[in-house]
């Protein structure tokens, strides 16, 4: 008896296979749409929550129904809840679908925007700007931390792409190219932090922690433009992306241009990573852990995989958000230290559970 | 003449010739070509050439008397598929998703070019059903054992109907009952398909069991092409794997290689 036919001895029939991978195709919507409920729960209760509690009755009333006068519910919502808790959902989304891409573009699960020296780059051009006042001219002084961290972002992933295909390096080769890049901008951001003064360093450290108290509606809407073209962009990459995932020969015999596809995804992987970081900071872990459980809750078919990340990321970010302000009541810790305590314990999970596979 | 041609075909890396001035041919339709060697022989170099996975320096490639391009593009990824030794581990997709994707992976961008018809779900399926392998459609990859995992490739490859098979020693990693089935499946299909399918082995005794012709390469050169049994010669087996073997017929008919020593290394230096 051959050893290909499982126990049961159940062969499906074409029709079965077409019913089977409807339902799946089905589930994996439903699954989406299921997050996505999430979300909007998430988003409301990060609305409510804050030193003064609001009512989901007034809430959605300042939302949706303002008057020509604005009241101090109107204010605390559009000021400050509403912009926190909408930038923790981009910021969310951006990281986890920049995640996803990245670890498969270099078949790599512990890849991510922060362990490839995105993050630790954007950090380093904030650092100049704050302590040394060194800013890139013309750029209106609201924006000066958030260019000069965009720009050195964009600068490391350049840098890291330039690199692997000028020593035509390996991915393994690439993560740990990302890792000396993470070390070295933690190097200088030290740097600065020595020679800094205490105001300085107070402004730096803080920046380094990862806040949404740095939203506000100018950032956001740049943020949603860069999402809302990169996401067309990668799922229009959707089938290559998971035929990478089935080897890069294989891929490349299957008529996919790997180098070209690799190099798109890892432009837009930079330009989303900066952009996220250089408004909220460095937010460690989303972008990581992120893929991993859109992986388990879709599969790989990156149709449903990377919105899958983005949605997971989005929800993720937004729960840190709330617990940020419930650890300690009428104190906002910063949410990159909330995404540090919950996502260390669940990349040691990864790591363990992963069977010698990494 | 039907079949794959390969004219003075030439791979360097830097400054080491690994294929030097290679032709052959035709490699026929509806046959197994086996490429034999030692290690270093330049299989693996010919095989990724011949996917245009690696870069050639020279020389021509020619499908049933017409040019194919030497570099693997969208053009000749439908004619021309290369499948290296093993499924990547660790990757969650079902069985018959993976071979969907393999068949939509270079289509052009447009509106529902990424989704799968019922057109394609049942060609999908039929090509598992003539693998024997059907009842897999809905398990994730990581179940699958080695022999399992090979004919799954072997189905992602056939969904985009290739006019040429490449498989890189698609039996090293498998025991002998999934050896045996692997085998007989690309012969099968390579009969039925009426395409050329070219394939790296290590196991002499395989190739003159299942293959139609053999390919033996040693130094980057070919020193024989033909018919197994012609290929596969005492002289050869001590000239190019520095072993003393005898051939002999089995109880099948077959002819299998008997190892009995290593060769006098000096001596085979003298003899080239």
């Amino acid at each position: 008896m051959s050893t290909f036919i499982p126990a049961d001895g159940y062969a499906a029939t074409r029709d079965d296979s077409v019913q089977s991978y409807r339902r799946l195709t089905r589930r994996r919507i439903g699954g989406l749409v299921i997050v996505g409920v999430l979300i909007v729960a998430a988003l409301l209760f990060d609305c409510r929550t804050g030193p003064s509690s609001l009512p989901v009755s007034e809430l959605l009333r300042a939302v949706f129904h303002r008057g020509p006068v604005a009241t101090d519910i109107d204010v605390i919502v559009w000021q400050i809840r509403l912009p926190y808790a909408v930038m923790a959902l981009l910021v969310g989304a951006a990281l986890g679908l920049s995640g996803a891409e990245v670890q498969t573009i270099l078949n790599n699960p512990l890849a991510s925007p922060y362990t490839l020296g995105v993050s630790a780059a954007a950090a380093f051009g904030a650092s100049l700007a704050i302590v040394l006042n060194i800013t890139i001219p013309g750029v209106a002084q609201a924006w000066v931390i958030s260019a000069n961290a965009f720009a050195f972002a964009l600068l490391s992933a350049f840098l890291l792409d330039t690199v692997a295909r000028w020593r035509g390096m390996s991915t393994a080769g690439v993560v740990l190219m990302g890792i000396s890049l993470v070390f070295s901008f933690h190097a200088l951001v030290a740097l600065m932090q020595f020679i800094a003064s205490a105001d300085a360093l107070q402004g730096l450290i803080f920046w380094t922690l990862g806040s949404l108290a740095r939203a506000d509606w100018p950032k956001i809407g740049v943020l949603a433009v860069a999402l809302a073209v990169a996401l067309p962009m990668s799922l229009s990459n959707a089938s290559r992306l998971t035929a990478l995932r089935l080897g890069e020969d294989r891929a490349a015999s299957f008529g996919i241009d790997v180098r070209r596809l690799r190099l798109g995804t890892l432009l837009r992987v930079a330009v989303l990573t900066a952009l996220a970081v250089s408004f909220v900071g460095t937010i460690g872990f989303v972008g990581l852990i992120a893929p991993h459980v859109a992986r388990a809750l879709f599969g790989e078919d990156h149709r449903f995989y990377l919105p899958g990340s983005a949605l997971t990321g989005a929800l993720m970010m937004s729960l840190a958000s709330i617990a940020s302000k419930l650890i300690i009541p009428g104190v906002l810790i910063p949410v990159g230290i909330v995404t540090a305590l919950v996502g260390i314990p669940l990349f040691l999970g990864i790591v363990i559970s992963s069977h010698g596979e990494l | 003449m039907n079949g794959l041609s390969i004219h003075d075909l030439s791979v360097r890396y830097g400054k080491r010739s690994v294929l030097d001035s290679l032709g052959a041919g035709p490699l026929p339709r509806g046959e197994i070509t086996a490429l034999l060697g030692p290690n270093g022989s330049g299989k693996s170099t010919l095989l990724r050439a011949l996917a245009g996975l690696t870069r050639a320096q020279a020389g021509t490639l020619a499908l049933d008397g017409e040019a194919l391009a030497l570099s693997a593009s969208g053009a000749r990824s439908h004619s021309v598929v290369y499948l290296p030794q093993a499924l990547p581990a660790g990757v969650r997709l079902q069985v018959l998703e993976s071979v969907l994707v393999a068949h939509r992976a270079t289509r052009q961008p447009s509106y529902g070019a990424h989704r799968s018809t019922q057109e394609d779900v049942m060609h999908a399926h039929g090509v598992l059903q003539r693998l024997g392998i059907e009842s897999l459609a809905n398990r994730s990859l990581d179940e699958l054992s080695g022999g399992q995992r090979q004919l799954v490739g072997i189905a992602q490859a056939l969904v985009r109907d290739p006019q040429v098979l490449l498989l890189d020693e698609p039996l090293s990693a498998l025991d002998l009952n999934h050896q045996f089935h692997v085998m007989r499946t690309l012969r099968s299909e390579t009969v039925h398909r009426n395409m050329v399918t070219v394939v790296v082995l290590h196991d002499i005794n395989t190739a003159l069991r299942s293959c139609d012709k053999a390919m033996l390469l040693h130094g980057g050169r070919i020193v024989g092409f033909g018919a197994p049994a012609e290929v596969v010669t005492q002289a050869r087996l001590e000239q190019v794997f520095g072993v003393v073997a005898r051939i002999e017929p089995c109880s099948q008919g077959h002819m299998q290689v008997l190892i009995d020593d290593l060769a006098d290394r000096s001596r085979i230096a003298s003899q080239v």
